[in-house]
């Protein structure tokens, strides 16, 4: 059996952050001494891959959790070239992905997750499986993510508040990993939650906020086991910082922003349909498919078009926004004969 | 300005002057953002946000200076209250105008339906078309033409504060503290008011 107890770990075996901030500086140094020299300057993040489509700016690229996913980081598949697991369309930034987010846990504005998580834990981190599986049990995520590849796709993220930016994610399927831990066949929904950390995660402790903390979303079995449907791990080939939902995230790029969980330690296996957060808080304006719609408004605002990120003033790009975030080929089939106006 | 209260006083006549330019503070590091590419890379919202936050800020201001005047006997708060007044309106014609052209694109059919079918928005609507009637009316031929009317009218100055506030309050989405604040400040303002109104009558 792959999957080890946390236990087996021991804290011998896991390198002090500093060690490998050294080693980081001391790659950033050379990089500089072969970029100023001329020397093929490419060598320099040949560390983490030189085919992705992506990689964060040299400065800004994070330290890892813990020593292992070095390791894990150093063999990344390309993202290929053409969709659904690549899309052409510019990149949003490495600066803007990492500083404009809705991580309510940090607080309700766009740059708390960035400038409030600086203390947030990410390691050690274990998963608690449950619910209709063959095999529950917590598991450490070194061990879920022992037996899989990580792979690069860059997908478009829609947010239900009208913007989207287009990221390149390092992680991998979900369904690899849900097939290891043998749902059992009432297995007809998966239920995630968000850590609480009450201690780093300031939003949490706001009085006025209205959220019923841990935030919860869900999926349909089907839905979960799409090969759209992927855990992310990283992102720009680099690790996750904890404002984009370190150390491990859901990312569903055919639904808004708010299905795709973060920092996920926990999911739970069941027959019905789990109450989700934002489903739970105003039913009327989030559903639980929430799947992209040009067609099917939020009642505060349109879902028409969108405004893709980053933009200046000068240079605003408002595209329109597609069926199923541009992925219908992919998942239109799971939602045959369903009225989309009545399960948005 | 010149009467004879800011002969008496020097000080006075630097009074308006300082609030105007003090109005302009908000727009003016604004711009500075804008010139700075400091808005982040949604710079719409953001303006959009600001100039709204702004527009409650400066109507709250407005509503406290006749509290202010009767706490302190300083006359100065009510001679700079019309100019504050118009600062309101400045900005909520800032605010509807971002919203507009830069989250609407100008789409006018887009623009109209919104205004209609979204209560949130079609509070904000109704306490900007307060606004402009107050801003119409503020000159002071206006105010000796419409005589008893103009402070009826002028009243409305307050349903406007509580859309205002509905309007944040209904597009917040996890987190009501920045409601709850100008909320508070505004039941503060208007219970003062009533306050006043029933020790007097008694």
């Amino acid at each position: 059996m792959l999957i080890k107890k946390p236990s087996d770990i021991q804290p011998s075996e896991i390198t002090p952050e500093s060690v490998y901030r050294r080693r980081r500086e001391f790659l950033r140094d050379s990089a500089a001494l072969l970029a100023g020299g001329a020397m093929l300057p490419s060598l320099a993040f040949g560390q983490q891959g030189d085919a992705l489509k992506a990689a964060a700016p040299p400065g800004l690229t994070r330290t890892p959790p813990a020593s292992w996913w070095e390791d894990k980081f150093e063999n990344i598949a390309p993202a290929p070239s053409e969709e659904p697991f690549y899309t052409a369309e510019s990149l949003t930034p490495y600066q803007d992905v990492t500083r404009y987010n809705n991580f309510y846990e940090f607080g309700m504005d766009k740059s708390d997750p960035s400038n409030r998580s600086s203390a947030f834990q990410t390691d050690p981190w274990s998963i608690e499986i449950s619910g209709e599986v063959a095999k529950p049990g917590t598991y450490h995520l070194e061990d879920i993510l022992k037996p899989h590849d990580l792979e690069e796709r860059v997908y478009r993220l829609r947010c239900v508040e009208a913007w989207s930016m287009v990221i390149p994610w390092i992680g991998f399927p979900l369904a690899d990993m849900i097939k290891r831990f043998d749902p059992t066949s009432r297995a007809r929904y998966v239920e995630f939650e968000t850590i609480i950390q009450p201690d780093t995660m300031p939003g949490i402790r706001s009085p006025f906020a209205i959220v019923d903390w841990p935030y919860r979303e869900g999926l349909r079995m089907d839905e979960a086991m799409n090969e759209l449907t992927f855990m992310a791990v990283g992102l720009y080939g680099s690790f996750l910082p904890a404002q984009n939902g370190a150390p491990i995230r859901l990312v569903v790029p055919w639904k808004y922003g708010f299905k795709s969980i973060k920092s996920i330690v926990r999911m739970h296996f069941r027959e019905t349909q789990p109450n989700t957060t934002w489903n739970d808080l105003q039913a009327n304006e989030y559903g639980f498919y929430a799947n992209v719609n040009p067609a099917v408004h939020h009642p505060r605002w349109r879902q028409d078009t969108e405004r893709r990120l980053p933009q200046t003033l000068f240079s605003r790009q408002i595209i329109p926004t597609r069926l199923f975030n541009g992925y219908e080929e992919q998942v239109a089939h799971m939602y045959q004969g369903m009225d989309l106006a009545r399960y948005y | 300005m010149t009467s004879a209260a800011s002969r008496a006083r020097p000080g006075l006549a630097l009074l308006k002057p300082a609030v105007f330019s003090a109005s302009l503070l908000p727009l003016g590091w604004l711009v500075w953002r804008i010139a700075a590419n400091d808005l982040g890379p949604d710079p719409a919202q953001e303006l959009a946000i600001a100039t709204g936050e702004w527009t409650l800020r400066f109507l709250l201001i407005t509503l406290s200076l006749t509290p202010l005047r009767q706490l302190s006997g300083r006359p100065e708060f009510v001679r700079v209250r019309r100019m504050v007044g118009l600062f309101t309106l400045f900005y909520a014609a800032i605010h509807f105008f971002v919203w507009m052209s830069l989250l609407l694109a100008f789409r006018w059919f887009a623009i109209g339906e919104e205004l209609v079918e979204r209560p949130f928005i079609s509070m904000g609507f109704a306490s900007l078309l307060i606004l402009i009637a107050l801003g119409i009316t503020s000159p002071r031929a206006m105010v000796r033409r419409m005589g008893k009317n103009w402070k009826r009218l002028h009243r409305l100055i307050y349903p406007a504060a509580i859309f205002g506030v509905i309007h944040l309050a209904w597009i917040l989405r996890t987190d009501l503290g920045e409601a709850v604040l100008y909320g508070s400040i505004l039941a503060l303002l208007l219970g003062y008011r009533l306050w006043r109104r029933f020790t007097r009558s008694a």
